[in-house]
């Protein structure tokens, strides 16, 4: 087990022996033949998921199973905004315990996930618009959540190189501000929880793809893998994109449709823009990375699809919408495009809970906006499994909402991909 | 972009048209006998496969009119197209 812990005096160490006797941050041990629970998916969620299981519950006889590299999925290719503004209350609740969660997580996990609280603006364009933000903030406000709704000048102060001119194609009537939200370096919370999780006793296994779920009568039994059967009493599920596979394994139907959604980084240019900026309305979302780098959002391809790029002509839609906001960047050239497969519900609500198999658990439907959920995901789903009963937390989010349609309608607060 | 063939336009661009989902799934002939599940499993339940779908487009921006695809949703590649019904 993994007991190095970083400082800067691990730093100044290292740095004498010539970065030479780092160890590893975590084992790549051989599967066992049996766990307590096994986690199928080492993104964010599943990885964030074995951690609380160890850490809040006790259950360290666990294993993370992941087909490619961690965080290869949806975890590494986003782009990485925290907020928790979110319309409904059961909705709010669970994103603010995510972000309470973030504001803690470098020191809990002894790992610098680079949690920046810079401000998320969502801008409006129409008087509607504004009508939808002002509830929006008002019912934030209820939850006990930060919110406020800023002015075009105010936000013009804020942010110098927008383009709030009354002549501009879909002109910025205002926006909420939530200066709680950020950003936060992905491949660090993968690592972070990795690392962790690996300290407590957690087997993260990668290059070991499930291609099946055994089960007896009505309860699971264990998984089938490229690295061979491997039993456990508990089973979650945590694969994004992948979930409808899954549960086809399992035999049940789930209220998902996988996309691809992609993102964007130009080059590296000094530093412009310090805070986040989304928009329904244009549909587009930026910020820059602290390499330098615009980190830009597209919408969702309209088809289902698993290959991991998407359609060319959604490039043009993006650009038009930063290029609507920020005139001034129409110059800058991009850099790389790539592509995830997010998990779209009908509600735009995620999917937590327990199935009508024993002993297996799903947590899905995150589709465009889970990273930021990342923390308080792993911290429901592991209380879900380990007491076998949704945390309060997440027990109006079960695949039984869909029969008896208690939906949690947040499209609006999650319309644009984020 | 896609190519897709629309059975009585031919071979178009993506954005031509726009896609309506899972094909094959009928409102049920008695909805005042179904259940909250059967309810669930129409409205809500989705095959959403890695792999061969059948699914549904319609060229909004040409003829207007439906038709159904099968796509390989993991290669992009069609492999039927043919009128509705
Ligand atoms: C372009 C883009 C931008 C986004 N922007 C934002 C944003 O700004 N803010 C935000 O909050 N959210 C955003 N999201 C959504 C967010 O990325 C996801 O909701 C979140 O990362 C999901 O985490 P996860 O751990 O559940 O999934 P993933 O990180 O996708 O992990 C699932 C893992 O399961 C593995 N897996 C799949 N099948 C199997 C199998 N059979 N056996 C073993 N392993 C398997 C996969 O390889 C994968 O590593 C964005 C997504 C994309 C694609
Ligand atoms: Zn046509």
């Amino acid at each position: 087990m993994n007991k190095q812990k970083y400082s800067i005096f691990a730093l100044l160490r290292n740095a004498v022996s010539y970065n030479e006797n780092w160890r590893q941050a975590w084992r790549s041990p051989e599967p066992k033949k049996k766990y307590d629970v096994i986690i199928v998916g080492g993104g964010g969620h599943g990885l964030a998921t074995a951690y609380y299981l160890a850490r809040e519950h006790g259950i360290r006889n666990v294993a993370v199973l992941e087909k490619g590299w961690i965080g290869g999925g949806n975890t590494g290719r986003n782009t990485t905004i925290v907020r928790s503004n979110y319309l409904w209350t059961e909705a709010a609740l669970l994103y603010e315990k995510s972000l309470k969660l973030w504001e803690g997580l470098s020191q809990e996990l002894n790992y610098n996930v680079m949690f920046s609280q810079r401000g998320v603006y969502n801008l409006g364009h129409s008087l509607q618009d504004m009508r939808d933000i002002e509830r929006r903030v008002g019912a934030n406000r209820l939850n006990g959540i930060d919110a406020e709704v800023v002015t075009p000048g105010q936000i013009k102060a804020a942010i110098p190189i927008i383009n709030i001119s009354p002549k501009a194609r879909y002109p910025i009537s205002g926006a909420s501000l939530q200066r709680r939200g950020g950003v936060a370096r992905h491949d660090a919370v993968a690592w972070g929880f990795a690392r962790a999780a690996d300290a407590l006793g957690v087997d993260i296994i990668q290059q070991c793809e499930v291609t099946g779920l055994n089960r007896q009568a009505d309860r699971v039994t264990g998984v089938e893998t490229s690295r061979g059967r491997i039993t456990a009493d508990k089973i979650g599920v945590v694969v994004a994109g992948h979930a409808s596979v899954l549960a086809a394994m399992a035999g049940l139907r789930f209220p998902l449709e996988s996309h691809p959604l992609q993102a964007y980084v130009s080059e590296p240019l000094k530093p412009i823009l310090d805070t986040v900026v989304m928009s329904n309305g244009v549909h587009g979302y930026i910020s820059q990375s602290d390499k330098g780098e615009l980190v830009i959002g597209a919408g969702v391809d309209a088809y289902t699809g698993y290959g991991q790029r998407g359609s060319f002509h959604t490039i043009e839609h993006a650009m038009q919408a930063i290029i609507e906001l920020f005139p001034l960047f129409s110059r800058v050239r991009m850099l790389r495009q790539w592509g995830g497969i997010v998990d779209v519900s009908p509600d735009a609500c995620p999917i937590i809970g327990k199935t009508p198999v024993q002993g297996l658990y799903f947590n899905c439907g995150w589709g465009t906006g889970g990273f930021k959920a990342t923390p308080g995901s792993g911290w429901v789903f592991a209380h879900t499994i380990a007491r076998d009963n949704p945390h309060e937390l997440n027990a109006a989010f079960g695949l039984e909402r869909f029969t008896s349609g208690a939906l949690i309608d947040e499209h609006g607060a999650a319309a644009v991909a984020h | 972009m896609l190519l897709i063939k629309c059975p009585w336009c031919g071979t178009r661009d993506e954005s031509e048209f726009s896609y309506g989902g899972e094909a094959d799934i009928a409102r049920p002939a008695t909805p005042d006998t179904l259940t909250d599940a059967e309810w669930a499993d129409y409205l809500f339940m989705r095959k959403n496969p890695r792999g061969l779908h059948r699914e549904q487009w319609v060229h909004a921006h040409g003829c207007r009119r439906w038709f159904v695809l099968e796509r390989d949703t993991v290669t992009y590649r069609f492999s039927a197209t043919r009128e509705p019904g």
